[in-house]
């Protein structure tokens, strides 16, 4: 089930803090982060946000089409590079 | 004999099931298509006037999007998750589902046909 409009979208509150402070700051500088969670804003376009997936935080560069995606969808969990066999 | 919005004959069928032969149109929608241009559900598609034919095409035209333009806005969503990398764009890049289904078996629609490995392993009992 979607989430209530009234709610506004989920953004992990320390993620956010450090959101705003980035884009206040000018200075480009890569927010880590686990929140997977979280939802894309408007406010991290342009930002860096590095995204756990488990194991390392995976750097992603916000652009404005990812707006309202989740970060976790930016770092794949899984690691499958075809089997032996498969030449592509 | 109608045609509608592009290359699209629907034949003597009843008139709502005629109409879901354009890609965009389904059940509900031709139910409701077919209510507001005052056309029983029931009408063959053969016995509509050209009136109301004409109609049903600018109505199509005006408040919904039908085959090629809704095909291409399909395609056009398929290709920014492709773009962004997002988890749905890898799994469309992969041609493997993309809605989370399982993949160790079945899943041929995306995968396509078998493809054998040879002397794979039989899984012992």
């Amino acid at each position: 089930m979607a989430r209530s409009v009234k709610k506004g979208p989920y953004v992990f509150h320390k993620l956010m803090d450090k959101v705003l402070k980035a884009k206040d700051a000018k200075k480009k500088s890569v927010i880590k982060t686990w929140s997977r969670a979280s939802m894309v804003i408007p406010d991290m376009v342009g930002e860096t946000i590095a995204v756990h997936n488990g194991k390392i935080h995976v750097p992603v560069f916000i652009t404005e089409n990812m707006v309202g995606h989740k970060l976790g969808e930016f770092a794949p969990t899984r690691t499958y590079k075809g089997h032996s066999g498969n030449r592509k | 004999m109608a045609r509608i919005a592009g290359n699209d004959l629907p034949k003597n069928k009843r008139g709502v099931i005629g109409l879901t032969y354009i890609y965009g149109v389904g059940r509900s929608r031709a139910h409701e298509i077919l209510q507001k241009a005052g056309i029983d559900d029931n009408t063959k598609v053969n016995d509509w006037t050209d009136e109301n034919v004409r109609t049903i095409a600018k109505m199509l035209q005006d408040d919904y999007k039908v085959e090629g333009q809704l095909r291409s806005e399909v395609q056009m969503n398929i290709k920014r998750m492709m773009d962004i990398g997002c988890y749905r764009g890898l799994r469309h890049r992969k041609g493997l589902p993309v809605r989370g289904q399982r993949t160790q078996t079945n899943a041929r629609t995306r995968k396509g046909r078998k493809k054998t490995v040879a002397n794979k392993k039989k899984a012992t009992k």
